[in-house]
């Protein structure tokens, strides 16, 4: 602890080096975070979708919608122990800009399939009893300024209203997650409220966008999605069931291989100014091989010397990384950039813990080579360098 | 000794010992093309998605939907609808009547060759004026639909990106089969995504009764545009928004753009404050190496203001050649790349190219003649305030 001081003037001998150094390992780190993030937002979430729930959606597309009665049939399944089913309502607020993803949902089975999503109790019991009550992620709440009990037009172009008015809800409820990763800025509201409007029409009247069914055992997932669209081939609409984490991954897909050139590239160019401030750091340590020399014949042991090296390339790499992940994160927190086209940027644990050990890494690898090198050089060669 | 004389002398020696500090200029360099790659390589992904929508639209074309819908996707049109349409003032006529084309727009799941796994395909639905309202269309391979059959023709786009889509396959949507019969081109836009059949084939195969989703109208001339308009929205018995076709497909390009440009700014921002300090502790390196040469200069009568600007202008040079480099490695890299993303307004697939326009390209260079002049700053006021004496002494 009493060698302190004499890293500190070291780090500052060349202050505008190290200042620039710390500065660039920074940026570094920064960028490394919010790729991070990037990175998982372009996954749409598949890290969060539910092990044992699979989707059935109509074999031709998404689009094609299934009719109620295959709730019924589902649920009867060996194995299956809950359905819930949503339909895509594409309704904007106010502004067709204005993105909001919102859903006409059973209620009850759908918050019994997401435990996820977390409703206080009672808003739970409101939402439930109104049947134009909706709830709303707590991230869109924000955005749009909506309380518990507001009143909210929606304007459907997909399920026009036969007058053509907008759709009024309530909303009762708004719902949080512990889960990082869950998407927190989608509107749930009543899929009878709906309905009801189309009772007489064919085509729309008692048909679901997609069914979410809950299995016992996720290791049987594979036969059941099998079984269930077995039972209704060669209908008029066929199904195809596979695991959450599947369409979510696929759907993720079709977004392509733009976010991973995006993030491909920009990490090439991070691992360059960490190589180049890297280099630096070595480089002022190589500079010195004839101090060390002379802390040497002063009689500090190697591993001593060793250590002082260390604890200047890593203060160097902590500060200037930890810093950068500190900003990542600040950054990260303030949510999605692109104003709710990703809700699932959030910066995964796993890829935090990667960074840190990526900061001890540089901190060692830059100090221990030159270290290194200087410990095999002879006293008398060491000094005579200049 | 005049002040520019003076300036482009001190440039000159400043120049000419670049050899010298090859190392860190080098590094300098290195960090700013890197940065103008990441620029111009993301923002290309924004300019070919706007250029295959952009290039989609033709000002004498006009799409009809209903009211309130942004994309084709979320319309709906009724068959009494669509006649009315047809039949409004300020269409192009043909020798066969009215050059409009009322059409279905649906998706269907079918396998990239990318992943291997379904991608929503668009899949259109043609009425007879359909190619008489794109005259640009031109057959690559095979020919045209026979209306009335289950017989497809498929974009050049498509075919490239998803698996099986060639002249003679059959392809299988649920209960219905289909036969590719041609692969159509129409420049590299939007509408080489999609496959297209007769809509009278699909509207039962999708059980859409007697109804479409858009009308594709042909104006004579840009001047019936308002004739039109007013004719179909001044109609009680319809409810539709009529959109020029490059407007329509502008707004269908919105949300994308906004990921790619946030992203791109964001990471190029954040990459080009890591150049300009790369930048910064080149020059600084470079003056220092230098002071005695420049106190030298300042004791022979050189001012200030040249040794500036010689700083400067090495800083720009060097970031000018980044630049270059980097642009010209984006170029060669990315322009033209083929690749195929979701239109997040419809959830289909659209196939795009790369594209590292000029524009980009001017963008990127000036992005990094602003890093190199921020970088050149501080060690340029720094080489103008050295004390000539004191500096003299230095090593």
């Amino acid at each position: 602890m009493r060698f302190i001081p004499l890293v500190l003037r070291n780090l500052m001998r060349r202050k505008v080096r190290t200042i620039f150094t710390t500065l660039s390992i920074f940026i570094a780190f920064v960028l490394f975070g919010v790729l991070m993030a990037i990175r998982a937002a372009f996954t749409l979430g598949v890290e969060v979708a539910g092990a044992d729930r699979l989707m059935t959606i109509h074999r031709v597309s998404l689009i094609q919608l299934l009719p109620k009665s295959y709730a019924e049939q589902i649920r009867s399944f060996e194995g299956v122990t809950d359905v819930s089913h949503a339909n895509w309502f594409g309704a904007y607020y106010q502004e067709p800009s204005n993105f909001l993803a919102n859903m006409a949902v059973d209620p009850a089975s759908w918050l019994r399939m997401y435990p996820e999503f977390q409703v206080p109790e009672e808003q739970k019991k409101a939402w439930i009893a109104n049947r134009t009550g909706a709830i709303v992620g707590i991230d869109a709440a924000k955005k749009y300024n909506w309380k518990v009990g507001d009143r909210v037009p929606l304007i459907s172009p997909i399920y026009q209203k036969p007058d053509r008015s907008p759709w009024e809800f309530t909303i009762e409820g708004i719902y949080d997650s512990p889960v990082k990763g869950t998407d927190k800025t989608q509107f749930f509201f009543h899929w009878d409220y709906i309905n009801e409007t189309f009772r007489a029409q064919e085509g729309i009247a008692d048909q679901v966008g997609w069914y979410v069914v809950r299995v016992k055992d996720p290791a049987s997932s594979d036969r059941l999605a099998k079984g269930i669209d077995a039972l209704f081939a060669n209908s008029p609409a066929e199904t195809k069931t596979a695991t959450e984490k599947a369409f979510v991954s696929d759907f993720a897909g079709q977004i392509g291989d733009i976010g991973s050139i995006m993030t491909g590239i920009a990490a090439i160019v991070m691992s360059f100014i960490l190589f180049v401030a890297g280099n630096a750091m070595a480089q002022s340590i190589r500079e010195r091989t004839n101090e060390l020399a002379v802390l040497k014949t002063l009689g500090f042991g190697e591993g001593r010397i060793l250590a002082l090296v260390l604890m200047e390339s890593l203060t160097i790499a902590i500060i200037g990384g930890g810093l950068g992940l500190l900003a990542a994160w600040v950054i990260i927190a303030q949510g999605d950039p692109t104003n709710g086209m990703l809700p699932a940027f959030y910066f995964p644990i796993r890829n935090l813990i990667a960074g840190v050990g990526l900061v001890l890494l540089l901190g060692l690898g830059t100090g221990l080579l030159p270290a290194l090198q200087a410990r095999q050089l002879k006293i008398v060669d060491a000094l005579r360098r200049t | 000794m005049n002040w520019l004389s003076q300036t482009v002398a001190v440039t000159g020696v400043t120049l000419r010992s670049i050899g010298q500090r090859l190392g860190s200029s080098i590094v300098a360099v290195i960090g700013i093309a890197g940065v103008v790659i990441v620029f111009t390589a993301v923002l290309s992904i924004a300019e070919g998605f706007r250029a295959a929508m952009i290039g989609a639209g033709d000002p004498l074309r006009v799409i009809v939907l209903r009211s309130g819908s942004d994309t084709e996707m979320t319309s709906g049109l009724s068959g009494d609808d669509a006649k009315l349409i047809v039949e409004a003032p300020g269409i192009e006529r043909g020798p066969d009547g009215p050059i409009a084309s009322p059409e279905l727009f649906v998706i269907v799941g079918h396998p990239m060759k990318r992943t291997g796994s379904d991608a929503n395909v668009p899949l259109r639905g043609l009425s007879t004026a359909g190619m008489l309202v794109r005259p640009e269309v031109k057959f690559a391979e095979g020919r045209m639909f026979t209306p009335g059959t289950n017989e497809i023709v498929v974009g050049r786009a498509a075919s490239r990106q998803f698996t099986g889509l060639t002249v003679g396959s059959t392809v299988r949507w649920g209960e219905g089969s289909w036969q590719v019969v041609g692969i159509f081109e129409t420049g590299g836009s939007v509408a080489e995504s999609e496959l297209w059949c007769d809509a009278r084939v699909l509207q039962p195969a999708y059980r859409r009764g007697n109804s479409y989703q858009s009308v594709l109208v042909r104006l004579p001339s840009a001047d019936t545009f308002q004739t039109l308009k007013d004719a179909l929205t001044t109609d009680r018995r319809l409810n539709v928004s009529v959109i020029h076709e490059p407007e329509y497909y502008a707004q269908q390009s919105v949300v994308l753009q906004t990921i790619v440009r946030t992203i791109g700014f964001g990471i190029a921002g954040l990459m080009g404050l890591g150049a300009i300090f790369g930048a910064v502790n080149t020059m600084y390196s470079a003056v220092s190496s230098r002071t005695r040469e420049i106190a030298t200069l300042r004791a022979l009568g050189f001012g200030r203001t040249p040794v500036v600007i010689s700083v400067l202008i090495e800083a720009l040079l060097l970031s000018l050649v980044g630049g270059l480099i980097g642009g010209g490695l984006a170029w060669l890299a990315f322009d033209g790349y083929q690749t195929a993303t979701m239109n997040w307004q419809s959830f289909s697939q659209v196939a795009f190219a790369f594209a590292v326009t000029p524009s980009l390209l001017a963008r990127g260079l000036i992005y990094a003649m602003a890093m190199g002049l921020l970088g050149g700053m501080l060690p340029a006021i720094r080489a103008a305030r050295l004390p000539v004496v004191t500096a003299l002494r230095e090593l």
